[in-house]
C-alpha cells in the first residue's frame, strides 16, 4: 500500500534527524520496565518475611509513582510529536495540494506512530531487561542479601504493565495528531515556513525593572524557605514561596531574553568578534518563544535535584544513623502509674484496666505474661524517667518563653518535660558507649540530639533559666544542650530530657521504666525467633489488661531503615531519571526541529567564507547556552532547596550532604550533558550536509 | 594590465562515467584588474557551474583557476575558507542575509569573523553604508526591507572586506526592473572606485551595465563583446543580437 510505503520511508527519514527522539523513547520505556520489575529481582534473594513486606510496600509506591511518571512521559510525547509535526507542514501541504484526503494524512501519522510505538517498545523492553539485571546487584546490595542465585530474569507483569501504559501515551498521541490534521488549513501549511519569526525587541528598561523585581521576589522565596521556615505552619504557607518561585523564574528568563541581547551589544568589541554577533542572535531569536519551556525546564531541573540530592541523603544518614542511633540489641519501654495522668493516657487509647495496672516495670510485667525476657540477655540495665506537670516546656524556657512562643508558635509547651536521674542516664550512656556526664548538687542538663529542638532549647540555656524539680531550684550546667538519647531509634528524634541529680527525684513521679539489653545468642534466625516470640505476645488475652512493654530492637530499625532508605533511593533516581531525561529531551528536539534553519544560516556563513571552527565553535555555544540557561537558574534555586529539604529532613540526620551532592552532580552531568553532546553531535552533522 | 582572475581549461563533469554531462567543456578567460565583467548564457548552459568553481563552492575536473596569482583548485578544507573570506565577495540572486540579524550586522559580520576590531568595523559600515545609499536600513531586519534594499546590503557585504573579486549570481533575478537599475548604477559606481566585479545573468538589461559580456554555451565560450566607448543602449542592442544570434532560452529575457 502507498500510504505504509510513505510512512515507513518518512520514519527512515526522520530517524537520523531525530535520532533523539526515539532514544528517548527508549529510555523511557526501559526504565518504566525496570522500577516496575524491581520486585522480580528479589526472587533470586535471601530476605525475611519482614523485608518481603517492605519491598511490597516499595513496589505499591513505585506503582503510584509510575502512574505520574507516565504522565510526565505522556506529555514528552505529545509535545515533541507535536513540533516534530510543525515540521513537516509543508510535507502535509504538498500531499493536500496533490489530492490527499485529509483522512488518509491522519493515517499516515497514525501508521507512523504505531511504527514508532512498536519499535520503541520492542527495543525499549529489551534495553530494560538487560538493565534490570544489573539493577539486581543494586537490589540485592540495598537490602543488604546475599544473591543465592543468579538466575535471569523477565517480569511478564512489569512488560504487560508498560506496554500497557505505553500503548495508551501512544493512543493519545494519535488522537492529537488526528485532530491538528483535521484542523489545519492549506494555506498555513505551505507557508507556515515562510512566515519568519519577527524580532521584536523588549524595552530595556522595563526588562531592567522585571528582572530586579522578579530577582527580588525571587530573593524573598528564598529566604522564606531557608530562614523562615520553622514559621511554616501549613501547607499553604509553603505554597507562597513554590508560588513566588515559579513566577520569579519565568519573569527572570523573560527579561533576560530581551536584556542579554542589549547588554552584549552595547559591549561592541565582544559583540563584533568572530561570530558572537550571529549566536546571540540566534540565541534570543528563539528565546522570545521558548521563555515558557525553558521556565518549565528549570523547574524540572530544579526538582531533580533536590529530589535526587534529598534521596541520596536520606539514604546516606540512615544507614549511617543505624550504628549510631541503634548500638544495643534491644530497648522495651512501659509506661508507669498512668493512673495519676488518668484523663490524659485515656485520650490515648489506654483502657481502664492498663491503666490500673500500671505499677510494674518492664521486665515484672514481662513475667506476667509468662516470658522471662532477662534469659535471652547477656547483659541487661533498668532505668526510669520522671516527669511533673510543674516542669513542661513552659518553665524550662522561663523568661525566654514569650519571644520564643512568638517565633515558634505552634510547638506544644504544655507537654511534660521527661526527667532523668543523672546516674541513671550515665548508666545508659555507658551501656550505649557515648558521653557520660556529671552534675553537681544544685545544677541540671539537657540531652537531645534533634537539632531544631537543641536550638530552641539553647536559647533558655543561654540565658542561664533556673528550674524548679520537686521542689528544688537547679542552674543549667552547660549553655548548650549536650548530645545524648535514651530511646533507639533509627533518626535523631531526642527532643530533650532533662538529667538532674539522683537525691532531687521524687519516686512518685515515675512514669516510666525502660528495659535495655543486649542478647546472648548474635545469630541472626535466633534473635527473630525470640522478637517473633515477643511480639507474639501481643495476641495473649491478658494484652487488654496489662499493658505489654514496647520495643524498638536493632534488628527491626535496620530492616525498617533498610527498607525506607531502599524504597527513598529508588523513587528518587525513578523520578529524578525521568524528569532529567524528560527536560533534556525537550531541549535537544527544539535545538534539533530548528536546524533546517540553521542549516540554511550555516550555509550562508560557509558562503561568505568563515572557518568550520569557528561554525563549530558557534554552534557549540548556541547549544550550550540553552541547556545552561536553565540548568544554571536551576542550581541556583537548588542551593536554597537543599537547604529547605535539610531542614524538613532533619530527623533523618543530613551530616552527609557532600556525598550524595556529588553524585546528584554525577548523575546530571552523565544524563544531561550526554543529551547536549548528542544534540551537538545531531546538529553538527545536519549542518554539514552540503549544499 | 594585471590579471586578478585567470581560468586555464578547466573542465567540469557531472554525473557517472555511463552517463557523463559535460558542464563544462575546456573553458579559459581572463579578468583584469578593476573590470566588471558580465557573463551571459542560457540555462544549462554552464555559467552558475563556472561560477560555483570560481568561488570554490564546487570543484573542477581538471584544469586550474587562479585568482590573485594563488591556485584555487590546490586549496583545501579551512584555506578554501580563508579564501573565501578574504579574496573574495559573493552577492547572491536571493540575497543570503541572515535573518536573525540587522543590515548593520549582517555587513559587519563579513568583518568580524576576520577579527576586525570595532571600531575598524564601525567605520568601514558608515562608509559603504553611504557609497550604496542604505544608511537609513542599518537598523533594520531583512523581512523589514524591499529587494532592492536587501541586494544593496549583500553588495555591501560583499565589498567591505575590499575583495580582489567580487562574484554577483544574478544579482537582479530577484528585483524589478527600478531596484535592478538601482543596484546596477551602483556596480557601475563601485567598478569605477576599482572594484572588480564578475557577474554572471541571462539578463541583457542587466549585462549592459558591464564592460564586457562573455557568452557561455553548451560550457564554451561562445563570444566576447566590449562595451568600449559606447553608450550603454548601443552595448545592450549589440548584446541582444548575440542573444538572438544565440536563440533559445535567451529570448525569453527580453
Amino acid at each position: 500500500m502507498m500510504l505504509c510505503k510513505l510512512s515507513l520511508k518518512n520514519i527512515k527519514k526522520s530517524i537520523k534527524d531525530y535520532a533523539i527522539y526515539f532514544f528517548t523513547l527508549i529510555l523511557g520505556v526501559a526504565i518504566f520496565y525496570v522500577f516496575n520489575a524491581l520486585d522480580s529481582q528479589t526472587v533470586m534473594m535471601d530476605v525475611s518475611s519482614s523485608t518481603q513486606d517492605l519491598i511490597d510496600l516499595m513496589m505499591t509506591v513505585l506503582s503510584s509513582v509510575s502512574v505520574f511518571v507516565s504522565f510526565v512521559l505522556g506529555f514528552l510525547i505529545i509535545y515533541a510529536s507535536r513540533f516534530l509535526m510543525k515540521r513537516r507542514n509543508k510535507e502535509f501541504g504538498i500531499y493536500l495540494t496533490l489530492g490527499m484526503s485529509k483522512r488518509k494524512i491522519s493515517l499516515i501519522l497514525f501508521l507512523e506512530t504505531l511504527c514508532i510505538g512498536i519499535l520503541s517498545l520492542i527495543v525499549g523492553l529489551g534495553v530494560g531487561v538487560i538493565i534490570s539485571q544489573i539493577m539486581s546487584l543494586v537490589v540485592a546490595n540495598m537490602f543488604e542479601a546475599d544473591l543465592t542465585k543468579f538466575t535471569f530474569v523477565f517480569s511478564s507483569s512489569a512488560c504487560l504493565k508498560t506496554i500497557i501504559y505505553f500503548s495508551i501515551m501512544y493512543l493519545i498521541v494519535m488522537i492529537f495528531n488526528t485532530i491538528s490534521v483535521s484542523k489545519c488549513k492549506l494555506i498555513d501549511l505551505l507557508n507556515g515556513a515562510k512566515t519568519s519569526e519577527e524580532v521584536k525587541l523588549k524595552n530595556p528598561y522595563l526588562c531592567i525593572i522585571i528582572f530586579v523585581l522578579s530577582s527580588i521576589v525571587l530573593g524573598k522565596a528564598y529566604h522564606i524557605v531557608t530562614s523562615e521556615f520553622l514559621t511554616l505552619q501549613e501547607v499553604t504557607d509553603a505554597l507562597k514561596p513554590i508560588i513566588m518561585g515559579i513566577v520569579a523564574t519565568f519573569l527572570i528568563f523573560w527579561s533576560l531574553s530581551g536584556l542579554i541581547l542589549r547588554i552584549a551589544q552595547s559591549l561592541k568589541k565582544y559583540y563584533y568578534k568572530g561570530l558572537n554577533s550571529f549566536t546571540l542572535r540566534q540565541f534570543s531569536s528563539k528565546i522570545n518563544t521558548t521563555v515558557f519551556s525553558t521556565t518549565i525546564i528549570c523547574l524540572m531541573l530544579f526538582v531533580t535535584i533536590c529530589l535526587l540530592s534529598a534521596c541520596f541523603t536520606m539514604k546516606n544518614s540512615m544507614n549511617a544513623n543505624i550504628k549510631e542511633l541503634a548500638p544495643i540489641d534491644a530497648q522495651f519501654t512501659v509506661n508507669m502509674n498512668m493512673d495519676r495522668y488518668y484523663e490524659n493516657y485515656k485520650d490515648y487509647g489506654y483502657n481502664d484496666d492498663q491503666i490500673k495496672n500500671s505499677h510494674y516495670t518492664a521486665k515484672e510485667m514481662f513475667e506476667l505474661f509468662d516470658f522471662d525476657i532477662t534469659t535471652y540477655f547477656k547483659d541487661y540495665i533498668e532505668v526510669n524517667t520522671y516527669a511533673t506537670p510543674d516542669l513542661t516546656m513552659n518553665d524550662t524556657l522561663g523568661s525566654k518563653l514569650d519571644s520564643i512562643r512568638t517565633q515558634f508558635p505552634f510547638l506544644a509547651y504544655d507537654t511534660k518535660e521527661p526527667i532523668m536521674k543523672i546516674s541513671d542516664y550515665n548508666a545508659v550512656a555507658k551501656f550505649y558507649g557515648i558521653e557520660e556526664y556529671s552534675l553537681k548538687d544544685d545544677e541540671y542538663m539537657i540531652v537531645a540530639d534533634f537539632d531544631s529542638m537543641i536550638k530552641i532549647r539553647d536559647i533558655a540555656l543561654k540565658n542561664g533559666e533556673e528550674i524548679n524539680v520537686f521542689g528544688h531550684t537547679l542552674k543549667p550546667k552547660y549553655d548548650t544542650c549536650q548530645d545524648g538519647f535514651l530511646e533507639m531509634s533509627s533518626n535523631h528524634i531526642n527532643t530533650g530530657i532533662i538529667l538532674v541529680p539522683d537525691d532531687v527525684v521524687d519516686e512518685d513521679y515515675l512514669i516510666q521504666n525502660h528495659l535495655l539489653g543486649n542478647y546472648k545468642t548474635s545469630d541472626k534466625k535466633e534473635i527473630e525467633q525470640i522478637e517473633n516470640d515477643i511480639n507474639a505476645l501481643d495476641k495473649d488475652k491478658r494484652a487488654n489488661s496489662y499493658l505489654l512493654p514496647s520495643g524498638s530492637t536493632k534488628l527491626a530499625i535496620k530492616e525498617a531503615t533498610v527498607g525506607l532508605s531502599a524504597m527513598v533511593t529508588f523513587i528518587g533516581l525513578y523520578l529524578g531519571i525521568i524528569f532529567l531525561i524528560s527536560s533534556a529531551a525537550i531541549l535537544g528536539l527544539k535545538e534539533l526541529s530548528e536546524s533546517s534553519d540553521n542549516k540554511e544560516r550555516f550555509l550562508i556563513l560557509r558562503k561568505i567564507g568563515t572557518d568550520e571552527k569557528m561554525i563549530n565553535k558557534a554552534l557549540f555555544r548556541q547549544i550550550a547556552i540553552f541547556f545552561m540557561l536553565p540548568l544554571i537558574l536551576a542550581l541556583i534555586h537548588s542551593m536554597f532547596g537543599i537547604k529547605f529539604a535539610v531542614q524538613v529532613l532533619e530527623v533523618f540526620g543530613t551530616e552527609e550532604l557532600l556525598p550524595s551532592i556529588i553524585a546528584t552532580a554525577f548523575i546530571l552531568v552523565v544524563i544531561y550533558g550526554g543529551y547536549f553532546l548528542i544534540t551537538y553531535y545531531c546538529s553538527k552533522n545536519i549542518i554539514k550536509e552540503r549544499y | 594590465m594585471e590579471n586578478i582572475l585567470k581560468v586555464e581549461k578547466i573542465e567540469k563533469y557531472y554525473g557517472s562515467r555511463s552517463s557523463l554531462t559535460k558542464a563544462i567543456d575546456n573553458l579559459s578567460l581572463e579578468v583584469e584588474k578593476g573590470e566588471f565583467v558580465a557573463i551571459m548564457g542560457s540555462s544549462g548552459s554552464g555559467k552558475t557551474t563556472l561560477l560555483n568553481c570560481i568561488s570554490t563552492i564546487d570543484r573542477v575536473t581538471s584544469g586550474h583557476i587562479f585568482v590573485d596569482d594563488i591556485d584555487i583548485t590546490k586549496l583545501k578544507g579551512n584555506e578554501l575558507n580563508k579564501f573565501r573570506r578574504e579574496k573574495l565577495g559573493f552577492i547572491f540572486q536571493d540575497f543570503n542575509l541572515l535573518d536573525t540579524l540587522t543590515a548593520y550586522e549582517n555587513i559587519a559580520l563579513a568583518l568580524s569573523i576576520q577579527n576586525v576590531t570595532s571600531q575598524e568595523i564601525e567605520r568601514k559600515v558608515k562608509k559603504v553604508s553611504e557609497e550604496l545609499d542604505i544608511k537609513d536600513v542599518l537598523n533594520k531586519y531583512p523581512y523589514q526591507m524591499s529587494g532592492g534594499q536587501k541586494q544593496r546590503v549583500a553588495a555591501a557585504r560583499a565589498i567591505i572586506t575590499d575583495p580582489k573579486l567580487v562574484l554577483a549570481d544574478e544579482p537582479t533575478g530577484a528585483l524589478d526592473s527600478k531596484s535592478s537599475r538601482m543596484l546596477l548604477e551602483k556596480f557601475n559606481y563601485l567598478d569605477d572606485l576599482g572594484a572588480t566585479i564578475l557577474m554572471v545573468t541571462h539578463d541583457a538589461f542587466t549585462a549592459s551595465y558591464s564592460r564586457r559580456v562573455i557568452f557561455i554555451k553548451d560550457g564554451k565560450v561562445f563570444k566576447e563583446l566590449h562595451r568600449g566607448k559606447s553608450s550603454r543602449k548601443e552595448f545592450f542592442d549589440k548584446i541582444i543580437d548575440v542573444v538572438t544570434l544565440l536563440g533559445g532560452d535567451l529570448n525569453d529575457a527580453l
